[in-house]
């Protein structure tokens, strides 16, 4: 299990590394790694260039913005986790990330990475898509922002370009009186979900965002929905998979718990906010 | 085709070592056949075993993971650094030794990086912060028992216990 | 006196050097600089089931680097001949072994066809990634019951893919169950997992050519085995083979078969190049090409009486066997007659057919067939008192071989050939043990405390016997060199049971020297050429006799040399940290390293112990220098081969909780009663039992190999094959000891290694169908299962 042989580059400016992409239209950013090397090791990516952006100023950064937390492309899920600011303006993203792999891969893993990674299986792409919040990329024709529901296109398929580097995630804040809740079920404590659910209600408005139930994390609507009734109604939209580890039954059977789970502990959150 | 080989520049356990190798040299390799320092053992190459951990200016972090010149400018810290000064061993090794902590040893050196990062942040972990700590490190034989209890050994030799 | 250290919690000498990284595991052997080194890759089968058309590896020599590629048709002699089969039994009469690289035919995924050698590993894969081979696939044969149906053939020649049949008998089971007042029938199934070591296999080989010799580390549980085995196919003479087992990250049976292709692969190439080759698994490769084991399907028709004492036990299993049969028989056997654990079944039959499929092959995994058999006889254990309506304890106890009947002969013939014959054991007072230490006659209330509440909670027992210590051998070697140090060296391998301590312990006990100047070495052919190696729990029990018998000979030749020299009777002498004195007048007295002095004389000198031992300075004139039938040097050198295994025995005791939603299950409390004979070391005998307890949750909740109809293993990976965290295994596992002496080794020891795996499928499985109310009849569960188990039974679903 070792890399097929790649070009690498270690731009010191954006504008290098995005230059870099767009001459090589076989080439990858290199952020963490936490997801690319494992994919080198066992050979099933070969790009014939690595553009390594760890080098890149200013990028790290964790940041409040009016009306929500922006993250940069170098900030580690560890970084994100612990930050106060975040935890404050946007608790989901918080609440979500300590579910994310063990600490120790998120010392590294970075929280854009994992939105531009775009795997369904993910918590940060779920939650970004039920914040509505967005991702900044910039390619050769600069800089545009990309809004979570046209991000992910399909399984591990985002709409960034391979020319474009992601430069930073915003998550919008918590609005005041709204709650938000996170849970997942996996078969061991730091593994990928079987099923994950995060919500976020406010007042008579109620959505739940899944994971690993989907192609692509999916957003569903419950306002108006009686909370016992949600899991069902939840069901309607979506189509739970099989895999060796949960048949489509017990993916739906999850999301009927998880459902009635997340939403009243975002009640329960909004509830103790007031 | 020749594979383009880089300068590169590592610093481990407070030494510097030149090496030249192609950019895909996973970091565990070059620490463990280009330096020389094999006490980093590579158990499963995906990041999921731990046996690989390395700090990494102090956090632990799975070198399976890393390329070599990816890890220029930082300060790597590997098993044979955890050793006092002196040469005896560190409190987390100590208290391996008195709790029975390890068996075949194939897993030992990521779960005491791990565990020195942990102890550093958190020097008095509760029972339950104690298991957490390692819960990201996989071990065949010890079935863990006696590594939590290492853990808060280590703490307490740490404490001065 | 010193105080004997058989029995304390010595803390471990071998950890020093494995605390400071600086262990020497087959990967980090480096004989020669790195850079130097060549590197082995392997192209392996990507189809369970296919023809080798044709290979084509011409583009590989055109990669920088690449220094050469083997396939068959490049293999002479008896390299080119498939791979010895181990352990031939006479029931075996369809034994297949597979070729160092695969003939014409791939069997399995992972099945080795090509061996690519490069300046490092990462041009070697690139090489191996360029290799062209033509396949006609034929279908694959996954699974027992596809192997059982036979619509396809895994071997052209092996008619039905039975491997093996093999049928014993005690009494007349079918005519005791057709006579009996109770009968029950039940179907049962246990799937694949694996060892799993944290290190995979490795080999490093040197050919020196100024020598004439081979030299070779491999991580390996038999060196004497991979040495004979390269010196055979290789075509050279055992002398000009050495074998060393360097530090192993864990073996648990997967590296007791051998010789693995590469082992004889990596030699061959060390020759033929005139390089030090290197190969080394990676995790992949580990799960496609390293043995699996435990998948049996099994079905079982038991009588019974009012009391529920087994009148007559009839018990039909199909074992996969995987592709090939290089181990033999060895797990079929053990499972069909370790099944019956501490019962007394009155009529036993056991038939199994041993069943080919195009999978990896299976070879001892911990237990090594044990689980399965516990499995079966536990389960029908818990049906009998469930049909009763009685207390599941009861019912195990009523049919215990008491105390006073050991000596007990099962009437069967065991694994090694031999009878299966229990030395000793306490079963009831096990049993009163385990239940007393689980809270047994409490857990009603609790349940029902809990069932108040919603909640659900199950209680399971199992119990096992193991027959642990076979033989034919081990042999050790005790030096006392004049500095005093001792050094001791036994054939069989170390994979992190502590044999380095444990070991010392021994030596220290018998010769009376320091703990501290006890050195032990296993697993090099150099220091030890006879040996067999580690498996079946056989460490202690076999090599801690043979040493304890080799230390007693050293101590023998000392206390003649040392009564000689202090002018005393050696019945008048004792020996105390390293010194021989006379009892009563301590001031007489010549430490060890001088009597080894003493022992060797010397025609040169070359330190001032040399110089005291000069022949000039030694001995009387009149005599020889060496006595007749006397050796120079202080040495001991003796075997132990006992008549038959020694049986270890125990209990486990598991409560679990199930959510009633999400079916999660979660362990509340672990309880292990243990019975290995005397201990040497408890905090070691712990430690096994906590790694093996581990290992059974693994296995019984989260581990399985899922392979899919074509034969592809969808889990290859430690993401999905699921090997439990910390968070996976109970906070805090009770265990208590009994310690009921084995009489048929000096030290009174019973094996350990395995115990803590054996039970587990068997008491997961009862926990929660307590807590259920499910049959459970399908290991390893997971909550997914447990929740279509619930659809099945008509439970709704809750949430
Ligand atoms: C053992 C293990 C367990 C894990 N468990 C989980 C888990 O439970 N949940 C979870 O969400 N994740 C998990 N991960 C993945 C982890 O969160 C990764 O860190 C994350 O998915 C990717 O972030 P990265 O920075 O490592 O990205 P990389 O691995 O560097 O890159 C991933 C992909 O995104 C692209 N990319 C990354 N950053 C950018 C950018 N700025 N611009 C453009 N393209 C970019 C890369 O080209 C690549 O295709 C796990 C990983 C491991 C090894
Ligand atoms: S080898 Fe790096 S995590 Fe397993
Ligand atoms: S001690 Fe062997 S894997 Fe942990």
């Amino acid at each position: 299990m070792k890399p097929a042989p790649f070009d690498y580059r270690r731009p010191g400016t954006l504008a290098e590394a995005v230059a870099a992409l767009a001459g090589e239209p076989n080439a990858k950013v290199l952020a963490g790694g936490q997801s690319l090397v494992p994919l080198l090791s066992m050979r099933l990516a070969a790009p014939a260039m690595l553009v390594d952006i760890n080098g890149l100023p200013g990028l790290d950064t964790i940041s409040v913005e009016e009306g929500g937390v922006r993250v940069g492309a170098l900030a580690r899920h560890a970084a994100v986790l612990a930050s106060p600011d975040v935890r404050r303006v946007q608790p989901l993203v918080s609440l979500a990330l300590a579910n994310v792999a063990h600490a120790t891969i998120r010392n590294r893993g970075t929280t854009v990475g994992s939105l531009v990674h775009a795997d369904a299986a993910a918590e940060m792409p779920v939650v970004l898509s039920l914040l509505g919040g967005s991702v900044d990329v910039e390619g050769p024709a600069g800089r545009r922002t990309i809004p979570a529901d046209e991000l992910f296109v399909g399984p591990l398929e985002s709409s960034v370009h391979h020319d474009e580097i992601a430069v930073s995630a915003f998550f919008p804040a918590l609005a005041d009186g709204a709650g938000v809740a996170f849970e997942e079920i996996a078969r061991r404590h730091g593994d990928y979900a079987l099923v994950g659910a995060a919500a976020l209600v406010d007042g008579d408005e109620v959505s739940v965002g899944y994971l690993s139930v989907s192609d692509v994390p999916t957003v569903v609507d419950l306002s108006g929905v009686p909370i016992d009734e949600m899991g069902e109604a939840a069901l309607e939209r979506l189509e739970p998979a099989e895999d060796i580890h949960a048949t489509a039954a017990y993916r739906a059977q999850l999301v009927r718990v998880l459902t009635t789970r997340v939403v009243r502990s975002a009640y329960d959150h909004a509830e103790g906010r007031a | 085709m020749t594979e383009e080989l880089h300068d590169v520049r590592l610093t481990v356990n407070g030494s510097a070592y030149e090496i030249r190798v192609p950019a895909r040299r996973l970091l565990s390799d070059a620490l463990r056949h280009d330096l020389g320092l094999t006490g980093t053992h590579v158990g499963c190459e995906h990041g999921v075993c731990g046996a690989c951990t390395i700090l990494v200016d102090g956090s632990p972090t799975r070198s399976c993971l890393m390329f070599a010149v990816s890890a220029v400018d930082h300060e790597i810290t590997t098993v044979e650094g955890l050793a006092n000064p002196d040469g005896s061993l560190g409190a987390v090794q100590q208290a391996f030794v008195e709790c029975h902590g390890l068996q075949c040893g194939f897993c030992t050196p990521g779960f005491l990086t791990t565990i020195t990062a942990g102890l550093r942040e958190n020097p008095t972990p509760t029972h339950e912060e104690a298991r957490d700590m390692i819960a990201g490190n996989l071990c065949r034989c010890t079935g863990y028992q006696n590594i939590v209890k290492a853990v808060e050994r280590a703490a307490e030799i740490g404490a001065g216990g | 006196m010193t105080t004997k250290l058989m029995g304390q919690k010595v803390q471990r000498v071998e950890d020093q050097r494995f605390l400071r990284g600086l262990g020497r595991y087959v990967d980090d052997v480096n004989v020669e600089n790195d850079a130097t080194m060549l590197h082995a890759a392997v192209l392996r089968s990507p189809h369970a089931h296919a023809r080798i058309l044709a290979i084509d590896v011409d583009a590989v020599l055109d990669i920088e680097g690449v220094h050469a590629v083997w396939t068959h048709e490049d293999l002479t002699g008896p390299m080119a001949e498939p791979l010895p089969l181990l352990i031939p039994h006479p029931a075996l009469t369809h034994g297949r072994t597979q070729y160092a690289l695969a003939k014409d035919e791939v069997n399995y995924v992972g099945e080795a066809i090509a061996f690519v050698v490069a300046d490092d590993r990462y041009i070697a894969e690139d090489a191996v990634g360029l290799i062209r081979v033509d396949y006609e696939l034929l279908p694959p044969v996954v699974g027992v019951d596809a192997a059982r149906a036979a619509t396809s053939l895994v071997h052209e020649d092996v008619p039905g893919n039975v491997g093996a049949r093999l049928e014993q008998n005690v009494g007349d089971a079918p005519a005791a169950i057709a006579a009996a007042p109770h009968t029950l029938v039940l179907d049962l199934t246990i799937e694949r997992s694996a060892c799993m070591p944290m290190e995979g296999r490795g080999t490093v080989a040197r050919w020196e050519p100024d020598l004439n010799r081979l030299q070779m580390w491999t991580s390996t549980q038999s060196s004497t085995g991979v040495r004979a085995a390269v010196a055979v196919k290789l075509g050279l003479d055992l002398g000009q083979v050495d074998v060393i087992t360097p530090d192993v990250g864990g073996g648990f049976g997967v590296k007791i078969n051998h010789p693995w292709p590469e082992e004889l692969l990596v030699p061959m190439a060390a020759r033929a190049l005139g390089k030090t080759v290197k190969f080394t698994e990676d995790r992949r490769e580990h799960f496609i090409s390293s043995a699996h084991e435990r998948g049996q399907v099994q079905h079982i028709e038991v009588g019974f009486d009012d009391d529920g004492r087994l009148l007559g036990l009839d018990v039909e299993f199909w074992h996969d066997h995987g592709a090939y049969t290089p181990y033999g028989l060895i797990v079929p056997i053990i499972t069909s007659t370790q099944l019956l654990g501490p019962y007394k079944p009155q009529n036993y039959r056991v038939v199994f057919e041993s069943l080919y499929t195009n999978t990896v092959m299976v070879t001892p995994y911990r237990g090594a067939g044990r689980p399965q058999g516990c499995y079966a006889m536990e389960r029908t254990m818990d049906a009998i008192a469930k049909y009763l309506g009685k207390d599941r304890a009861d019912v195990r106890a009523v049919n215990f071989i008491q105390p006073d009947e050991f000596p007990y002969d099962q009437g069967l013939i065991f694994q090694d050939g031999r009878e299966l014959e229990y030395d000793s054991g306490d079963y009831p007072a096990s049993l009163v043990k385990i239940k007393e230490l689980v809270g047994w006659d409490e857990f009603p209330a609790f349940q029902a405390e809990m069932a108040a509440q919603g909640r659900r909670v199950g209680i399971g027992l199992a119990c096992y016997v193991e027959g642990t210590g076979v033989g034919p051998y081990e042999g050790a070697h005790v030096h006392i060199e004049t500095s005093g140090k001792v050094k001791v060296a036994t054939g069989l391998t170390t994979q992190g049971q502590g044999h380095a301590t444990v070991f010392a312990q021994l030596v220290a006990d018998e010769l009376g020297c320091s703990f501290e100047d006890v050195e032990v070495v296993t697993g090099d052919t150099r220091r030890m050429p006879y040996a067999v190696g580690t498996f079946a729990s056989r460490a202690a029990v076999m090599s801690g006799s043979a040493i304890h018998l080799a230390a007693k000979r050293a101590k023998e030749k000392a206390l003649t040399i040392a009564a000689d020299a202090l002018e005393a009777d050696p019945s008048d002498l004792q020996i105390v940290d390293g010194v021989v004195s006379v009892k009563g007048s301590p001031g007489t007295s010549i430490d060890l390293g001088t009597v080894s002095v003493l022992s060797n004389p010397l025609r040169y000198a070359f330190d001032e112990a040399s110089k005291a031992a000069t022949q000039f300075s030694v001995g009387d004139p009149g005599k020889p220098p060496v006595p007749e039938d006397e050796e120079p040097g202080l040495e001991g050198r003796d075997f132990y081969s006992p008549e038959r295994a020694t049986f270890a025995s125990g209990m486990h005791a598991v409560i679990v909780e199930t959510d009633p939603e999400t079916a999660e299950i979660r362990i509340l409390k672990y309880a292990v009663v243990h019975d290995c004979g005397h201990l040497i070391n408890p905090m070691i005998v712990e430690g096994q039992i906590h790694g093996g307890v581990a290992q059974g949750v693994g296995g019984a909740l989260y581990e399985r190999m899922a392979y899919d109809e074509s034969g592809q293993l969808l889990n290859a990976s430690f993401m999905d094959f699921l090997m439990p965290y910390v968070t996976e295994i109970p906070d805090g596992i009770d265990i208590d000891h009994l310690e009921t002496p084995s009489p048929l080794n000096p030290l009174g020891i019973k094996g350990a290694g395995e115990a803590g795996v054996i039970p587990s499928a068997a008491v997961f499985a009862a926990a929660i169908e307590d807590a259920e109310g499910i049959d459970i009849t399908a290991m390893p569960i997971s909550p997914s299962e447990l929740y279509s188990l619930r659809q099945s039974q008509g439970q709704e679903h809750s949430a």
